[in-house]
């Protein structure tokens, strides 16, 4: 290859991950001339294969879609969709694709990745046996199981759709787990004698097997699948037999037995493959013939097809850089791997079986906790070989990149439970030491995102290295290295609060509830630090608070039900704003918003809030959440207006609360002619449960009567839309600074699931959210994210549903207007006063003029220039 | 309205009018002060006046301290001043409005006999 100066042709067959990577870092390096068209044979964008299993749950492809989309329609490249090759003319130097068209290039990069294999077995292509490849793999998998259960619908016993997945590896693993989110049961057939054996020995395999278990999976070690029978009515597949005479009845199975690359092409044109497949390369990744490349799992390099993303990635720039002209070579592959299954942590690196001449092997093992942990390490006793991590694989992101280094200190103390004999030593990591290895990110390069590109936390050094946003098994170091640097560099990391405790917001919710505290004095007191004092003549102790942790405290006491929220010591806790239970606006007046529950109000609601306003001189505005805002009330006017608002039956809207603000709705089956369900009335409903609910940030909810989503549900942080079976429940949206679209949680749910789903759900965020984290952020700091909140409150993973349904329950019973309380307390009245020693006089700056019918504050400028509407205009008194 | 030495003071309110940790604003003539009681039984008076947005809004702040130093946070864009000197210990990024400097006006404050009394500007 030499660097082009005019246009040169560049094919890429297969338009999967690897090729993705190698037209991103084409175009990252401006192409040097080269104009790239790719050829897939999948009918969409090149997605993350990887994170397939995500599928199940997002079910929305796009969300797979790998790096920026636009980079498809840069004029340098041309993506041929649904467009298999079909052949390969090395002499012409073309190929034809699938419609018979024949391409010319200059350069040719193979980049068919593999397909999955399927050993003999009688029965393997019946009707209900499937693998596990592709988007469309997973699409028919689904819908089998659907079909399954519809199928069931009308059978008085009520019966699990039962699944078996053959292959007990990394894949197989992955896929039982999708299985089981399914709602499907799942039995792991493995052929070895242990799970994951490729990877883990027969210590780990037996830890891992408990944890497999736990997980509500079956396994079956040492078993060989003979055949699969069909149903004799159906055709479908039900039953395997196995060699020792064992059967299992089945609706689905998934096979996952390995890939084998897919070198048909290579094959046809007489391009030399490896032992076991694959289209042989040298370390430049060239084929015999030098104008044919490999790249991914099709290439066989050093001897071997490599199943896994990052050395194809590698491979790719290789590629890019040989095109320019560069030096590149394979730099050999990392085939350290972390299964992806929720809740099972397992990985395992290096010379994982102690192959290596006089390698020594450390092992921990805790049976009862199904907990493995081995070392390998050389006849130094220091340096490291390799591991495996079964239960607990904390150790692995840190020591991975310690491979072939020694070791600080005593190794075995790497072994032991975090916390337990002093745990691991610090590692400081060389510079050059890879961390993520599907983007080939160095701990010097994350350093660096810190120290010269100003990146301050985690998500920023994420989106300016890459590190850490494919398979995401790396983040916990990136993370570790990060905030090992911001510290270096004086900016504070710590999750503290404030000066004044030393927890988070979500550690501080638990300290609270579980020692029973119930006032602000009582937790600063048991809580609280004492920081430095400011000055020689202050007092030394905890202090009282500040503007960050008092609100903070003020939501989380609310949260636990602790009554009025201006009861007590309590109300001098709360923001300015729920202090006076109205908004704040720019001239230091309130703004009043009441309740209108999805925002279906009726003419004299409407009229009662017009003369309100009216009588008060307030200017209206409709919002942006479906309801009417009254701007401009002093705050010695506040309780009259309201005593008018509630008298007619209106109640606080909560606008200034960090709590529900609305559940916006669209008019639904009530009205429009394409409405499935009544989403007025659930709103309604939903509005009518949540409002009040003090949380870590503000909630803004949706609900809209069918798939048009005229409400914007999934703009909001929990979005709900009407389906023909129910309701679709759609969590973590966001509008205001970083829109996002909340994503399904769960389908189909009858209006009573749907609240319980709700409820947990409200309820997890309120306990585990950070101070002023909306949903959406926190999904994404949360455990396990999307499928981690599913399992905690779908599947009660954590044990906690009963608690959450309890303290939701409590909110329920408990609610009651904050501003009907108010007007019955005289106590709570006397904090209205505009001046202590002058409780009715208006403040006597206040300045307005009109405008567009209505009155708004005077500029500057306006009040220079006099005259103004001033002080108490059109005023009543009640 | 007596007069000591130097200070003209003027009694405000009783003392239990005014809640613990929170403030009031009161109006002397036409100067509006926010007075803070705080849990150690002091009482402090600033001006009413929030420098950052033109607005008298001070006494609706949150209370605190920092490091032992009592402080206010200004209700609408939150700085923090002390309540002792009346400086700005953090403007939180922002400028004062045009002609307002960041720092708060202070007044002495008396409780005599349950009753406050605030004296003429420091
Ligand atoms: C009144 C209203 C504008 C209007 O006239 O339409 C409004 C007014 C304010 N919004 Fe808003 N937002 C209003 C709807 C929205 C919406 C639209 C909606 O809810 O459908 C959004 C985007 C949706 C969302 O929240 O995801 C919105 C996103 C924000 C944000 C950005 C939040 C974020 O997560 O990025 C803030 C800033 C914040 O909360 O930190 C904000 C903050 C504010 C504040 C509190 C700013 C402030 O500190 O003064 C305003 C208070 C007004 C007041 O005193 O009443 N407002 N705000 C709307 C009141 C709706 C209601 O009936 O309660
Ligand atoms: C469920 C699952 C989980 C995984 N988890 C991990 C993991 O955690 N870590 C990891 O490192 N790896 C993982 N992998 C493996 C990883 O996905 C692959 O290593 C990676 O996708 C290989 O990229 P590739 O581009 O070589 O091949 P692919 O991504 O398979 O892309 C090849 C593409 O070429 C197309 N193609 C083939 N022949 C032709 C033709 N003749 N003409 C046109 N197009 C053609 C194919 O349709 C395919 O779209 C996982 C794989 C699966 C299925
Ligand atoms: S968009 Fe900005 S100006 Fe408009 S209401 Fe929301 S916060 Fe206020
Ligand atoms: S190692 Fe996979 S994302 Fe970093």
């Amino acid at each position: 290859m030499t660097a082009a100066t005019e246009t040169q042709r560049l094919v890429v067959v297969g338009g999967g991950m690897v090729a993705q990577r190698l037209v991103e870092a084409l175009l990252e390096r401006e192409t040097g001339g080269w104009h790239v068209s790719v050829f897939a044979e999948e009918p969409r964008l090149p997605y993350d294969r990887v994170a397939l299993t995500s599928y199940f749950s997002a079910r929305d492809p796009e969300e797979l879609v790998l790096g920026d989309p636009a980079m498809w329609d840069d004029p340098r490249v041309t993506l041929h969709r649904d467009c298999k090759v079909e052949g390969i003319d090395r002499e012409a130097r073309t190929v034809t694709d699938r419609l018979g068209r024949v391409h010319a290039y200059d350069e040719l990069v193979l980049a068919t990745g593999s397909s999955a294999f399927v050993p003999p077995i009688p029965g393997a292509d019946l009707p209900g046996v499937f693998v596990y490849r592709t988007v469309d793999d997973v699409a028919a998998l689904r819908g089998w199981v659907d079909q399954v259960r519809a199928g069931r619908a009308d059978d008085t016993v009520e019966r699990p759709v039962r699944g078996a997945v053959i292959g007990g590896g990394l894949l197989g693993l992955e896929a039982a787990g999708a299985l089981r989110a399914l709602g499907a049961q799942a039995t792991v057939v493995q052929f070895g004698t242990h799970l994951m054996d490729v990877q883990i020995d027969l210590g780990g395999g037996e830890a891992l097997k408990r944890l497999i278990n736990d997980k509500g999976i079956a396994v079956r070690c040492s078993s060989a699948t003979e055949r699969m029978r069909a149903d004799r009515t159906s055709g479908h597949v039900s039953r395997l037999d196995f060699a020792d005479g064992g059967r299992l009845p089945v609706d689905i199975v998934v096979v996952a037995t390995g890939v084998r690359p897919r070198d048909e092409l290579a094959r046809a044109a007489d391009l030399p493959v490896g032992e076991r497949g694959g289209a042989v390369v040298d370390l430049a990744c060239r084929t015999e013939d030098p104008h044919v490349s490999a790249v991914g799992e099709v290439a066989c390099i050093e001897g071997r097809c490599i199943g896994l993303v990052a050395p194809g990635y590698a491979m790719a720039e290789v590629v890019v850089d040989r095109l320019l002209g560069g030096p590149a070579t394979f730099p050999g592959a990392d085939t350290a791997t972390k299964l992806k299954l929720q809740g099972v942590d397992v990985a395992s690196f290096g010379d994982a079986f102690a192959r290596t001449e006089g390698a020594m092997e450390l092992v921990h093992a805790d049976p009862v906790a199904g907990v493995y942990k081995k070392l390998v390490l050389a006849d130094d006793a220091r340096t490291l070989l390799g591991g495996v991590f079964v239960g607990d694989a904390a150790p692995f992101a840190s020591l991975r990149p310690m491979l072939g280094a020694e070791l600080p200190g005593d190794p075995g103390a790497f072994l032991l439970p975090e916390g337990g004999g002093g745990g691991a030593p610090q590692l400081e990591l060389p510079d050059g030491a890879g961390v993520c290895s599907c983007n080939n990110v160095s701990a010097g390069t994350i350093r660096g995102a810190v120290t010269e590109h100003g990146c301050t936390d985690l998500a920023a050094v994420k989106a300016c290295t890459r590190a850490g946003t494919s398979c995401g098994s790396c983040l916990p170091l990136v993370k570790k290295i990060t905030t090992a640097e911001l510290e270096r560099a004086g900016i504070e990391v710590s999750n503290a609060l404030c000066e004044h405790f030393e927890l988070s917001r979500a550690q501080l919710f638990d300290a609270v509830r579980v020692a029973d505290l119930h006032t602000f004095s009582e937790i600063i007191e048991r809580f609280g630090r004492v920081p430095e004092a400011a000055a020689d003549d202050l007092p030394v102790g905890p202090g009282r608070g500040c503007d960050i942790c008092k609100p903070t405290i003020a939501s989380i006491l609310a949260s636990l039900g602790n009554g009025h929220i201006l009861s007590g010591e309590q109300a001098s806790l709360q923001d300015t704003n729920d202090h006076v239970m109205a908004n704040m606006q720019k001239d230091g007046t309130y703004s009043v918003v009441p309740r209108i529950p999805g925002g279906e109000i009726t003419p004299d609601g409407l009229l009662v809030i017009g003369q309100v306003a009216k009588d008060f001189g307030l200017y209206t505005k409709i919002t942006g959440g479906q309801r009417i805002d009254m701007f401009g009330a002093r705050i010695e006017q506040l309780p009259d207006i309201w005593r008018r608002l509630v008298e007619h039956g209106f109640e606080s809207g909560h606008a200034y609360g960090k709590s529900l603000r609305t559940v916006k709705s669209c008019v639904g089956s009530t009205w429009c002619r394409y409405g499935v369900q009544d989403a007025v009335g659930m709103a309604v409903e939903l509005e009518l449960r949540y409002r009040g609910l003090r949380s870590p940030h503000k909630i803004k909810l949706g609900v809209s009567g069918c798939a048009r989503e005229c409400a914007e549900a999934r703009g909001k942080d929990v979005g709900v839309i009407a389906t023909d079976n129910g309701w679709n429940v759609y969590v973590g949206g966001n509008g205001g600074f970083t829109p996002r679209h909340a994503r399904l949680l769960a389908e189909d749910l009858s209006s009573e699931e749907l609240l319980r789903t709700i409820d947990r759900y409200l309820m997890y965020y309120i306990r585990t959210a950070d101070r002023l984290q909306r949903t959406a952020a926190w999904m994404e700091d949360v455990e396990g994210g999307l499928d981690g909140v599913r399992a905690v409150i779908m599947e009660d993973s954590l044990g906690i549903c009963a608690d959450l349904d309890a303290a939701m329950a409590r909110h329920v019973g408990e609610y009651e207007d904050e501003w009907r309380a108010v007007l019955e307390d005289r106590e709570k009245l006397r904090r209205f006063g505009s001046f202590v020693n002058a409780p009715t006089t208006p403040d006597p700056d206040l300045a307005y003029v009109a405008e567009r019918g209505q009155r708004r504050p005077a500029t500057a400028d306006e009040r220079a220039d006099a005259p103004v509407i001033a002080g108490p205009v059109l005023e009543v008194r009640v | 309205m007596t007069t000591t030495a130097d200070t003209t003071w003027v009694a405000v309110c009783p003392l239990a009018d005014l809640a613990v940790e929170r403030g009031a604003a009161a109006l002397l003539g036409d100067v509006q002060v926010a007075l803070f009681r705080l849990a150690d039984g002091t009482v402090h008076a600033v001006q009413q006046l929030d420098p950052f947005s033109g607005a008298n809004v001070m006494s609706r702040g949150i209370v605190g301290t920092r490091g032992g130093e009592p402080t206010v946070a200004g209700p609408m864009y939150k700085q923090v001043y002390s309540l002792r000197s009346g400086l700005c210990l953090d403007p939180v990024g922002y400028e004062p409005r045009p002609g307002h400097e960041p720092v708060l006006v202070t007044y002495p404050v008396d409780v005599r006999g349950g009753v406050v009394h605030v004296g003429a500007a420091r």
